[in-house]
């Protein structure tokens, strides 16, 4: 796909200014009854302009409820950020009052949820829920706001955009929902868009569409794009450069090509050799052993350590810092990290 | 190819759309399965796939006798069972078991792992008589990979993935021959689903079963069937067995399919030929005439308005890719396997 080498040559240009959207060292926690779930364990990323990072993660990585940190939607409680910081163009999110954050909110940082369907209000038709965006934060008349609506869903290509204004989101199909929900994160122009499985709810023909779609407008506006997926096969579409996530950590970080190549990481080994590929037969699969943790009992050292074929015991005593990774001579392989002791065996066999 | 466990002729059900309070009057149908025809052998795994909407769960339901056929006929080892009732139909049911999509709520949270397992049996006691139960319920969980001290945990205190296994150990429980898997990957977690698909394949060899896999993953679809019908609209429109379809598809649907699957491999995307299909599938209470699939098809002629697309092998294909495609126009794509 052509957007995405222009992207690479975009992101590659603008890596050398300041990031749109750094994360340092974020810690969320979750206060149950149970116990303490630390859900994000120092977490560290940044995005630049017209690149896209893709967050890659099981359920209960922490993937989403970082991006809901970055958005200040996280329900706090349970929720607390206990330590981090979160720099949109250089400044501290997390130190900003109320009012300040909800001007970015929306207007330079947008989000995408999974469920289009939960996620749009149903009694309110999705000609209303486009134009709120023009309403509150331009202060756009009725009008001027319908007109703006129908606009935003020609751009995102819904067919007879001027009769469907006024129709419900149950009148629309699941991919069509989809496109409003991107239509909306993309109504004031943000600078950042961050989708959470965007496409898990859809069907494969239907995920090609909006995928295709998303990549498109990303390189119109040249905005930056936080993916959000369990889905390897999407990733390897459409990213720039992963973050791999396990237990509220990042695991391993790389550009696109080098991960799938020569992961450093024997989780992101493990999850690369257990997916089935269409292009390939193959004999018995590979099962990475075990379950994901439990977040409220981690295990000591690597949280991966009962799961690894590899682990030693320094695995089961020490947390392997997210080393910078460097290639057989000794030279430092850019953008590359990993959160294993061992990860020169693992990179170099 | 060794005899069929399982014959489906021409099946069709049809949910009749009513209209009016008083006097219902019967206004149209939704056709949510059409016409659809294909056999099972003993021991094979029979992968169907298609988009949501295509029909392949209701399919699922008629085969298990959940849901009344309209018309048509399921043939297990010869004799037909979409019209029995009563204790033939318990004792047909027996040999066919489903595996449900979703382990959170298929399986009852205020039963214990022994009871939910060991349900089967008080339906059909002759399997286990009732001293054998608790060990029988043991063991199924020993060979799905769980402990069997936790017979008497609830489902809560289990992962999704150990769930899954307790669905597929229920499933085992009347030693089945036949398993219906609806979906029963696509909820757990990538690491996870490796383990119940090997679990899966392992538990065919050891019980010969065979399997009709409902997924819409077409890659793991791909690893664990034998062969693949594809399913648009409550139709058939290509099956055969995996090369066929994967490397040699004929039909426009499959292949658009097939391209639209992300391929685990970033070095491939710049040279990937995409067909993105426009619009969305079309109302099964209405479907387009001719060929279902002509609405979004980039082939249509008038001819595909005008006449059904038969399911049968095209005069194109010769030799081992020779299978069943229901289009006038059918012929293996260049780089169709993209």
């Amino acid at each position: 796909m052509t957007t995405v080498i222009e992207n690479d040559q975009k992101s590659g240009r603008l890596e050398v200014g300041t990031p749109l959207l750094e994360v340092k060292d974020l810690h969320v926690e979750f206060h149950t009854r149970d116990g303490v779930a630390k859900a994000v364990n120092g977490v560290n990323y940044s995005v630049a302009a017209g690149e896209t990072l893709a967050v890659l993660g099981e359920s209960g990585s922490g993937k989403s409820v970082t991006a809901q940190t970055i958005m200040g939607i996280l329900d706090m409680p349970p929720g607390k950020v206990t330590q981090g910081e979160i720099l949109y163009r250089g400044q501290d999110m997390l130190k900003m009052g109320n009012e300040e954050r909800r001007k970015i909110r929306g207007q330079k940082i947008a989000m995408i949820f999974q469920d289009a369907l939960s996620s749009l209000n149903p009694v309110l038709s999705v000609g209303y829920q486009l134009g709120e965006m023009f309403r509150v934060h331009q202060g756009a008349s009725k009008k001027e706001a319908k007109e703006k609506a129908i606009e935003l869903m020609d751009r995102v290509r819904i067919p007879a955009a001027r009769q469907r204004v006024g129709d419900y989101p149950h009148q629309f199909s699941g991919g069509m929902r989809q496109r409003i929900m991107i239509a909306m994160a993309l109504s004031l122009e943000p600078d950042l868009i961050i989708a959470d499985e965007p496409t898990t709810a859809l069907d494969v023909t239907v995920q090609a569409q909006v995928m295709d779609l998303l990549a498109e407008l990303q390189a119109e506006y040249n905005m930056g794009l936080i993916l959000i997926t369990h889905d390897l096969g999407v990733v390897a579409d459409v990213a720039d450069k992963i973050a791999v996530m396990y237990a509220g950590r990042i695991v391993e970080t790389a550009p696109v090509h080098e991960l799938y190549a020569n992961p450093a990481h024997p989780y992101t080994k493990g999850l690369l050799r257990s997916i089935p590929r269409l292009d390939q037969k193959g004999q018995e699969l590979y099962a990475i052993k075990g379950l994901p943790p439990n977040l409220l009992k981690v295990p000591t050292g690597c949280a991966f350590n009962p799961r690894c074929d590899v682990a030693t015991d320094l695995c089961r005593t020490e947390t392997p810092e997210l080393h910078h990774v460097t290639d057989k001579d000794g030279k430092e392989l850019t953008g590359r990290r990993s959160a294993c002791h061992l990860w020169k065996e693992t990179l170099h066999g | 190819m060794a005899e069929p466990i399982l014959e489906v002729k021409d099946l069709v059900k049809h949910y009749p759309l009513s209209q009016g309070i008083l006097f219902k009057k019967q206004v149209g149908a939704v056709k949510a399965v059409d016409g659809i025809s294909f056999d099972l052998a003993k021991g094979e795994t029979l992968g169907i796939v298609g988009e949501s909407g295509c029909g392949k769960s209701t399919l699922a339901k008629v085969l298990m006798n959940l849901e009344r056929a309209t018309s048509g006929q399921v043939l297990f080892k010869g004799e037909d069972i979409s019209k029995l009732s009563g204790q033939a139909l318990k004792a047909v049911r027996r040999n066919i078991q489903m595996v449900f999509q979703d382990p959170y709520t298929s399986l009852n949270p205020r039963m214990t792992v022994g009871d939910i397992i060991g349900e089967p049996y008080e339906i059909h006691p002759e399997v286990a008589p009732k001293g054998d139960r608790r060990k029988a319920v043991q063991d199924l969980l020993d060979v799905v990979g769980l402990n069997p001290e936790y017979i008497n945990r609830y489902p809560h205190q289990f992962s999704g993935g150990q769930r899954q296994r307790i669905g597929i150990a229920r499933g085992l429980a009347l030693k089945p021959e036949i398993i219906i898997c609806d979906e029963p990957v696509s909820a757990l977690d990538v690491s996870v689903q490796a383990q119940v698909i090997n679990l899966l394949e392992q538990l065919q060899s050891e019980f010969e079963l065979s399997y009709m896999f409902i997924a819409h993953d077409l890659s793991i679809v791909r690893h664990i069937s034998d062969r693949v019908g594809v399913m648009y609209l409550g139709k058939m429109v290509e099956i055969g067995t995996d090369e066929q379809i994967y490397d040699n598809a004929t039909h426009p649907y499959t292949q658009a399919l097939l391209s639209a699957v992300p391929v685990p491999d970033p070095t491939a995307r710049e040279n990937r030929e995409r067909i993105i299909l426009s619009g969305d599938i079309p109302s099964p209470a209405n479907p387009p005439s001719g060929c279902r699939f002509r609405t979004r098809c980039w082939k249509a002629e008038d001819r595909c308005a005008e006449e059904i697309p038969l399911l049968a092998v095209p005069s194109v294909l010769e030799g081992p890719a020779a299978h069943e495609s229901a289009c006038h126009f059918a012929e293996v794509r260049e780089s169709a396997a993209a």
